[in-house]
């Protein structure tokens, strides 16, 4: 990757309170690829939260398939909805974050649109989850709006979302 | 367009050593990534990240990984040292994501794609945590066995949200 082919396009920080979604709007179409890189914790006490991925506020036509693990135990699952991490709990350690990197290459084509999505949270706890997902929007539309959002709860203080444009030279 | 990432430092190793330290790393960054292409001078090892100089059981790391038959997981608390991966006589390629590393308000945490076909080790994805709100300027890589070859090569880049 050339270095001056990747520029931050929005970010978003969780403040004062919490948010029940990061989003990005008015995404421009001059870029090639996106990257999102988050950190993130949920506000819920039962331990953990689905983060889903939708674009231009549609939410319906995704699909994803995982391998999944939690520090004892790998699985794999397949499912029609829009889910691309797990999210910490309120119930974790105290100021733990996790960590999740989504790739969306040729974000304003004409074909559906697929994203990777690498996720990790370790809280010094029992159970962690580590994830892969290949998710996937069956909506050929150019991406001008990307939403995470939460099964439950909400993303907490100090929660952020970068998404950065890809420039191939 | 602006330089949002962009490498920090680099170290090829002239002679085999059993740790890789960074230090003085800016806080002017958001992420940090670090890339290891190398290989071990003998056997296999699991490698891993400790920074700011601690070594005491302030780490802790889940591992997701497949050894070419079969996929597990596994994690451990009280580490001396984040888990990133396996490594062996064979050329491999490590790549290590550390979010908001400069903050002084959140623990630490990690997320590395580990990259080995040598035999007795595996791909693995990982996720780490420094239990310390304390910002990351130094960064030491180690292996717990054996040593990283001659020729193996660490860089560090910085992701600029600006």
């Amino acid at each position: 990757m050339s270095f001056s082919t990747m520029k931050k396009i929005q970010s978003v920080t969780v403040s004062a309170s919490t948010s029940a979604a990061m989003e990005f709007t008015s995404i421009p179409a001059t870029f090639d690829d996106l990257l999102i890189k988050v950190s993130h914790r949920v506000s819920v006490n039962i331990g953990i939260a689905a983060v889903f991925l939708q674009y231009n506020s549609n939410a319906s036509s995704y699909s994803y398939r995982r391998l999944l693990g939690d520090g004892n135990t790998a699985a794999s699952a397949t499912d029609t909805t829009s889910a691309v991490a797990i999210a910490q709990g309120g119930n974790a350690t105290a100021s733990t974050f996790g960590n999740l990197e989504i790739y969306i290459p040729n974000y304003a084509g004409s074909t559906n649109k697929t994203a990777s999505a690498d996720n990790g949270n370790e809280t010094n706890g029992t159970t962690e989850y580590l994830s892969l997902y290949a998710h996937l929007w069956s909506n050929t539309a150019a991406i001008t709006s990307v939403k995470l959002l939460l099964s439950s709860g909400s993303f907490v203080t100090h929660s952020t979302a970068t998404l950065y444009g890809i420039k191939k030279p | 367009m602006p330089v949002t990432y962009e490498p920090i430092a680099s170290t090829t190793l002239g002679d085999a050593a059993s740790t890789v330290t960074f230090s003085s790393i800016p806080g002017t960054y958001t992420d940090l990534i670090l890339v290891l292409s190398g290989s071990l001078t003998s056997g296999t090892s699991v490698w891993g990240l400790q920074y700011n100089s601690d070594t005491a059981g302030n780490y802790s790391w889940t591992s997701l990984r497949g050894d070419g038959s079969g996929a597990t997981s596994a994690r451990d608390n009280g580490s001396t040292r984040i888990l990133c991966g396996w490594i062996g006589t064979s050329q491999v390629t490590e790549i290590v994501q550390i979010m908001n590393y400069s903050n002084a308000t959140t623990n630490k945490t990690n997320i590395s794609r580990n990259n080995s076909t040598v035999a007795s080790t595996f791909v693995s994805a990982n996720v780490g945590l420094w239990r310390s709100t304390v910002a990351i300027n130094a960064i030491t890589a180690r292996t717990d066995s054996s040593t990283f070859a001659s020729g193996s090569i660490f860089t560090i880049y910085g992701i600029k949200a600006a």
